[in-house]
């Protein structure tokens, strides 16, 4: 071969790239939520289980639970390259291969001596409180914990956005089920008296974050972006959706943040990536679907090695969406719980999903769609195609479908998502090309 | 001569086209991808590369030599096959040198004179053999010198061996640690010296074509000596990651098969790509660009690769499978395409009596019906429809794919190129003179 090659140039040892305060201070906030955890029967403290998507934080944190998320056990096993053993230890007992890896990591995870991140051992839960808004799995996952833990199990149960709306019938059923079913139980088993003011007090923290949260994912709209919302919006959304929101560490947590991204956009700066700052924005896009955790930094890396920055995504809104205007309501304390997880990104309908991302596209002027679609998770990748071919119809902006799985090893294929996702950078590129020359033409 | 190469590196095979400045296909090579793509590169490219001065001598003596009899092309092809004798021996004697190197240590202790006089016999019968393979009509079990070389050495080595009272386990060793060696050695840059050899072998039959001797001669040798720029190389393919090609130099093989495609039909919308490891249903807009595309994800069932694993468990050849199942009077519905269960499935279909040309309709029908689904996924079909890689040679598939385009999307164009198998690197090729045009 005659042809002059060059070799793409070396990037900075990740362990020699300095990190911000945020990314410190959240690290820190993730140690001490496990570390609460696990010490919480030294102290007297009770516990509560609980999932992501419409976790009632701010309620919970009015009876002294500590807070423990299953799903983010099963994320942090993900990214420590310890949900693999698990998945494989639940799947011998019993569970097949095409169920929610979030579940057999979970029961692997407890079959294994339930360890916690920090080398402690979870305690068991004292109560199972499930908020169900749209994922079914939900349901029969916590059914298997409660035979494990023989415990109180209360459903707060969300009617799906199927109509795209929320009426005040569903308000305010759920607001009874608050009031006669959810509020009496959670007393009966912390002992604790419910204050409504003290709710109202964590939901007014809880708004104070979620504004400075909003405004640091909103900053995508800038070219280039400060901030990654995937990636990067992974750990942005630790706080405000696990067992902090509601709390004086998250209103700080995100105030640091988001004088941060001020800095960086003001320096004009892209994304931090675990390799120092990203290069040139070359590509926007938005995502939709959670990322594989297990491969995390390669899966990352196939991104911004290529310049390819998320501006939005759907997956840092399963915890709640905030982009249309919903800030919890410390003035209609029950309300506003119902609304949110009525509001979850999980709950609502494919339109509605569809005309998030459409909105999406367009107001952080996007380049396309990317859909990362979960192996093992049914209610969420259903439909998924179908939304796609809608958001292209729509935008006429390129879309591209790869997938993996979230914390199951074995279905990450490297070399598989790393082609697609670079013939999709490719095909923008061509469609950029195309279109400028079009637009010559014309 | 400016011309613009592309590679594709696939999972089986390894492919080049080399273009000129008008979009031209000068010539296409290829090769297995072996173990090692670096080699597998260049060998593909010296095909190519090869292939291209023969279009160059087509085109030479189209000017220069009167084909009254009209038989150039005959001779054109035996101007080939004579290279390509040239070049079998040239693999050969390094095959045998190394081999010799290889008769050693104990085991061959005391039978060092006896092994390689049987070594010396067996490379003089297949040397004899040889003209034969090449010549007019000649039969050879594959185009690759690993397949053709191995296959015989082995039947002539174990007949040899017996004959001297060798064990023929010896004469196996030495081959298994010389050949991976020489197939990995870059080939022998002497492209024109053994053009010129052959050119001798058919300049002595010239008189049978009705053409001038030394017309032929001073169109080999103009043909010989253009030279060829080589102003841009574009990679593609899974194999692309393994070599050091910036950025620039890499296109991916999604988009390099859409615009392969729409070089060869310039009316394609839908391109089905069935390769070694995987499947893929491209959609392109009139420009060749890719608007939309699907493939297999992690698991790799239905593709070409399945369709080796099924000859090797049948003991035959990929290219039999096709023809056999063309013969099946009866289709067995078969609906595993995973890979790892196709000997079992393939047993157990025999094991209940059923006929191989009839599994083998199915099996092929299975890969077929999981490709349609990709295609669904991307899609669908549009007018006009071409289907490309290596299972687009065979016939039983296509025969498939045809009924079942007619059911799901009714009367849509078909194309199928002899040639289709370089689909990717000619869009490499074609993206190669577009970055520098």
């Amino acid at each position: 071969m005659n042809t002059v090659i060059t070799t793409p140039k070396n990037r900075p040892d990740p362990r020699d790239v300095s990190k911000d305060d945020s990314m410190l201070k959240q690290k820190e906030m993730m140690a001490r939520h496990f570390d609460r955890i696990t010490s919480a029967p030294e102290r007297g403290e009770k516990v509560c289980a609980t999932f992501v998507p419409g976790n009632l934080n701010e309620l919970i944190m009015c009876f002294d639970f500590a807070n423990n998320l299953p799903e983010v056990n099963a994320i942090q096993n993900g990214l420590r390259k310890k949900s693999g053993q698990f998945v494989m230890e639940a799947e011998k007992l019993g569970h097949s291969e095409d169920v929610c890896t979030y579940v057999k990591s979970d029961i692997g995870m407890m079959a294994k001596g339930n360890i916690a991140p920090n080398g402690e051992k979870f305690p068991d839960p004292d109560v199972l409180l499930l908020s169900y808004t749209g994922c079914f799995t939900f349901l029969k996952w916590f059914e298997l914990l409660r035979e494990q833990y023989q415990c109180e199990t209360i459903l707060l149960h969300t009617p799906y956005e199927g109509d795209g709306k929320i009426t005040d019938n569903m308000r305010q059923y759920m607001v009874k089920q608050l009031k006669e079913e959810v509020i009496p139980k959670l007393e009966r088993v912390s002992g604790v008296k419910f204050d409504i003011d003290r709710l109202r007090e964590n939901l007014r923290r809880s708004a104070k974050a979620e504004d400075d949260l909003v405004y640091v994912l909103q900053t995508a709209k800038k070219r280039p972006s400060p901030i990654d919302a995937y990636f990067g919006g992974i750990y942005y959304i630790g706080p405000i959706f696990g067992a902090y929101r509601g709390t004086d560490e998250a209103i700080d947590y995100y105030a640091t943040l988001r004088q941060e991204i001020d800095a960086r956009m003001a320096a004009g700066l892209g994304p931090v990536t675990p390799e120092g700052a990203m290069g040139e924005e070359k590509y926007r896009l938005v995502t939709e679907g959670p990322p594989n955790y297990t491969s995390f930094r390669d899966f990352w890396k196939m991104f911004y090695d290529e310049g390819a920055v998320v501006v939005a995504s759907s997956y840092t809104k399963v915890g709640g969406v905030y982009d249309f205007g919903f800030r919890h309501d410390p003035d209609r304390p029950l309300e506003t719980l119902a609304e949110y997880c009525l509001g979850v990104y999980t709950n609502r309908s494919l339109p509605q999903r569809v005309d998030m991302l459409v909105d999406y596209i367009n107001e952080y002027e996007a380049d396309g769609l990317l859909i990362n679609s979960i192996k093992s998770c049914n209610s969420f990748s259903a439909g998924q195609l179908l939304m796609m071919r809608e958001v292209e119809k729509r935008t006429g902006k390129p879309a591209a479908f790869i997938e993996s799985d979230l914390v199951d090893p074995r279905y990450f294929s490297a070399a598989n998502i790393k082609n697609r996702l670079e013939s999709y950078f490719q095909m923008v590129d061509q469609k950029k090309a195309g279109g400028a020359l079009k637009g010559a033409a014309a | 001569m400016k011309t613009f190469i592309g590679i594709d590196l696939g999972s089986t095979t390894t492919k080049a086209v080399l273009m000129d400045d008008n979009a031209e296909i000068l010539g296409r090579g290829i090769t297995n991808s072996r173990s090692n793509y670096d080699t597998a590169c260049r060998v593909a490219q010296q095909e190519a590369t090869v292939d291209a001065r023969l279009t160059l001598c087509r085109r030479e003596m189209r000017s220069d030599v009167s084909d009254e009899a009209g038989k150039l092309d005959e001779l054109l092809t035996r101007l080939e096959l004579g290279f390509r004798l040239e070049q079998f021996l040239e693999q050969l004697n390094d095959l045998e040198q190394t081999c010799r190197t290889q008769i050693r240590g104990e085991r061959f202790e005391g039978k060092e004179k006896a092994v390689t006089e049987v070594l010396t016999s067996v490379f003089e019968k297949l040397r004899a053999e040889a003209p034969a393979m090449y010549a007019p009509g000649g039969q050879r079990k594959s185009d690759f010198f690993r397949d053709i070389a191995g296959s015989r050495y082995l039947t002539v080595a174990e007949e040899t061996a017996k004959e001297a009272g060798v064990p023929f386990e010896l004469l196996l060793n030495v081959y298994d640690k010389s050949i991976i060696e020489v197939e990995n050695r870059p080939p022998s840059e002497d492209m024109t010296g053994k053009f010129l050899r052959a050119l001798n072998l058919v300049v002595k039959d010239a008189a049978e074509f009705g053409v001038d001797t030394a017309t032929v001669e001073k169109a080999v040798k103009t043909a010989l000596d253009i030279e060829l720029e080589e102003k841009f190389l574009v990679g593609t393919g899974y194999g692309r990651v393994t070599l050091p090609f910036s950025k620039e130099h890499i296109r991916s093989e999604i988009l390099c098969h859409g615009l392969g495609a729409h070089m060869m039909y310039p009316n394609t919308r839908t391109v089905l790509d069935i390769g070694g490891q995987d499947t893929k249903g491209i959609q392109v807009d009139p420009s060749g660009i890719v608007e939309n595309f699907q493939m297999n994800d992690r698991c790799a069932a239905g593709c070409g690769r399945y369709l080796g694993y099924i000859a090797d468990e049948m003991n035959m050849g990929l290219h039999e499978l096709g023809p056999l199942a063309m013969k099946s009077t009866r289709t067995v519905r078969i609906n595993s395409t995973c890979t790892v269960f196709a000997g079992a499935e393939l047993r157990d279909r025999l094991a209940l009596g059923e006929k191989r040309e009839d599994i083998l309709a199915g099996l092929h029908r299975a890969i077929v019906l999981r490709a349609m689904s990709i295609i669904s996924r991307s899609g669908g079909i549009a007018d006009e429809f071409t289907f490309t890689g290596g299972v687009a040679k065979n016939e039983a598939a296509v025969r498939e794919l045809k009924k079942l385009v007619v059911e799901n999307y009714g009367d849509v164009t078909i194309n199928i190129d002899p040639e289709s198998i370089y689909t990717g690197a000619l869009g490499a090729a074609t993206f190669a003179r577009r970055a520098v045009n």
